[in-house]
């Protein structure tokens, strides 16, 4: 019998998701798609707004990552005060910015891996769902468990240090940052009591990476073999072809490694990507105007930037990167559950990224802003957690926001999450009568190897339980599963 | 002087109306402390529970997560928080008992911890709080400063809960 499978909500992503799979009358998988409940209002929202509130404003989109468009935001609005296109600001102005930025990444990535991830590798995907989470991680290796929390922690100590406030921080406006780096400030990261330094954090950082390629060495086929696809890969990067996670020009790389954007200024964006529009989904699907809807899509986040980059700009990162490139002879990696390790490489670049940073006097004294000629449109891009974050306004004569278009990196990713949910339910649903608990979790597992933020934003005292619904090809619910 | 160390923990959107409601009241009652000098109460607001969380409450003897509600209550509510063990973890919504568990496991203990309730009515992308939130917030702070006149009994409470 035709059955039509639905898991609503996906659980430990960012927000809500469903995922719907078809199985035909042979028992195979004919479809899969992600549906992403998302709100696409936003952009509407800030028009006739004042410029200078964006910045402040996009933090209402997420509570998981307000400092990516809060930098985003202000990123675009450089342009618009005459502050340059992203390589304008004072020296204060940017690092304290960077500073933000990687101590996001950081907390973001730990987040994600230790307490979102490692479940689902210490237990297994099919493991007892009583223990694969969080809690049962704790009770296990409650070492890892703490590791993450403290690293969490230290981000975000970071975050409140330059944005000001853990809430609707205030940081960077248009043009600059709003504050120095006390000394206070820096002497608790650098010398904080153990484990909250930077030393210790890049340490763990370390050992995370170590973590993760000793699991890979015993558990290489399901590494290399799960939701395992060639793709185009879009990153930022520094104009020497470095990682930059704040700033550069936008590459794409096809499947085997050629160049396929050139390293463009992405005050251009427009001229090479659009968004595609299916009736299935609240969700675009971007692609490279140059190769069309149908071949012109890519990933973005960290598989991506690894794939895209030439090198990494700091020595410990820099060793795991060779690694990793030498892993598929220096070709892009197109193995989705390697997006993990490289996950864990940025992060530990970000914890070096921070300690160079911490060290540096430039945040401590010097001009804050900077402005110049003002213009009345501006594209803001940065790597953010996720991947490639696009903001871009255009303003009127009285300074009101009459135009604001976002692309997030969930969006980027909308084609690429899609495809790995087919493979994953081809992979562990063809030809198996019947569906399991740890087959509904493969399928999340190859969604969340993408980290994808669906955020709702407003919250509410509630369960958010996964729920699984079978419905046969006349659309007649035959099961329902809660968990 | 009190003798025991609590938390005061509100979390929400302020960007969204009434999901601003923890925050706000963190802000009104921390005024309030500190009009009063009562040392040992600490204060804490964000947009979301996570799981550093778990850390910040593991030295208290009295925590008080504050967050807007939804449900079909009156105004506001204060209930118990017990350690949640069957969790399904959404970083988007950790519930307080998902902190408290995360505490239990990684540094053995339980603090005596409370969700307060407070009801809203509007969700919308702007900030400021409706006027019937304000009118629980008011209500459910005055309660709260009774509490506090004797937490000890709060703690108690708890424990034979």
């Amino acid at each position: 019998m035709e059955r039509k499978i639905t898991i609503e909500p996906v659980t430990r992503v960012e927000g809500h998701g469903k995922v719907t799979i078809h199985i035909n009358n042979e028992g195979n998988v004919s479809q899969s798609r992600l549906h992403i409940v998302e709100f696409r209002g936003f952009e509407r929202f800030v028009q006739g707004r004042p410029y200078w509130e964006a910045p402040v404003l996009v933090q209402r989109l997420c509570g998981i990552c307000p400092v990516s468009h809060h930098l985003a935001a202000a990123k675009a609005l450089d342009v618009i005060v005459g502050a340059g296109t992203g390589d304008g600001l004072t020296p204060t102005g940017e690092k304290m910015r960077r500073l933000m930025h990687y101590g996001q990444i950081f907390q973001s990535h730990a987040l994600h891996f230790f307490h979102l991830v490692s479940p689902d590798l210490l237990f297994g995907v099919d493991g007892d769902p009583a223990i694969r989470n969080i809690i049962g991680v704790a009770k296990k290796h409650p070492d890892l468990a703490v590791q993450g929390v403290m690293m969490r922690k230290f981000g975000q100590e970071i975050i409140k240090a330059t944005a000001g406030k853990k809430i609707h921080g205030t940081g960077a406006i248009p043009g600059g940052i709003n504050k120095h780096l006390t000394q206070e400030e820096k002497d608790s990261f650098i010398n904080g009591a153990d484990p909250l330094n930077i030393e210790k954090m890049i340490s763990w950082g370390q050992d995370a990476v170590n973590f993760l390629k000793s699991y890979h060495k015993e558990n290489k086929e399901f590494i290399d073999g799960f939701a395992a696809f060639p793709s185009s890969h879009l990153s930022l990067v520094r104009k020497d072809g470095a990682m930059d996670l704040y700033h550069g020009v936008l590459r794409a790389v096809d499947a085997e490694g050629k160049k396929i954007l050139h390293d463009v200024d992405y005050q251009d964006y427009l001229e090479y990507i659009n968004e595609e529009v299916k009736d299935w989904s609240y969700m675009k699907f971007p692609f490279l105007i140059e190769y069309g809807k149908k071949d012109g899509w890519y990933r973005v986040g960290p598989l991506a930037r690894m794939n895209t980059c030439e090198f990494i700009p700091s020595p410990l990162a820099q060793k795991e990167f060779e690694e990793f490139k030498a892993y598929t002879n220096g070709k892009p990696n197109n193995m989705s559950m390697h997006m993990h390790w490289a996950r864990l490489i940025e992060l530990l670049h970000s914890a070096e990224m921070m300690k160079e940073l911490l060290n540096d006097p430039d945040l401590m004294s010097g001009e804050l802003v900077t402005k110049g000629e003002k213009k009345n449109e501006g594209v803001g891009l940065l790597e953010a957690p996720r991947g490639t974050l696009f903001h871009h306004y255009r303003i009127n004569e009285h300074d009101q926001i009459e135009m604001a278009n976002l692309i997030v990196s969930t969006t980027n990713n909308n084609e690429p999450m899609n495809l790995a949910v087919n493979y994953a339910a081809k992979q562990f649903m063809n030809g198996q009568e019947k569906i399991t608990e740890g087959m509904m979790n493969a399928v999340e597992v190859a969604i969340r190897a993408y980290d994808p933020c669906l955020s709702c934003a407003t919250h509410a005292i509630g369960q958010m339980p996964l729920e699984v619904v079978l419905v046969d090809a006349k659309n007649q619910i035959i099961d329902r599963k809660r968990k | 002087m009190l003798k025991y160390k609590i938390l005061i923990y509100g979390y929400g959107n302020p960007g969204r109306q009434d999901d601003g409601l923890g925050n706000a009241f963190v802000e009104k009652l921390e005024k309030w402390v500190n009009s009063e000098k009562l040392d040992k109460i600490e204060f804490d607001s964000n947009y979301q529970l996570n799981i550093e969380d778990a850390e910040a409450i593991a030295d208290k003897d009295l925590v008080v997560f504050v967050d807007a509600s939804t449900e079909d209550i009156k105004d506001f509510i204060l209930t118990p928080v017990n350690a949640d063990t069957n969790v399904t973890f959404t970083t988007h919504a950790a519930s307080p008992g998902y902190i408290v568990g995360l505490c239990k496991d990684l540094y053995n203990k339980i603090p005596a911890t409370y969700l307060l309730h407070i009801k809203g009515y509007e969700w919308a992308f702007k900030e400021g709080l409706s006027d019937k939130a304000i009118a629980n917030l008011e209500l459910s702070i005055t309660h709260i400063k009774t509490k506090l006149t004797d937490p000890g009994q709060l703690i108690n409470q708890f424990q034979d809960y």
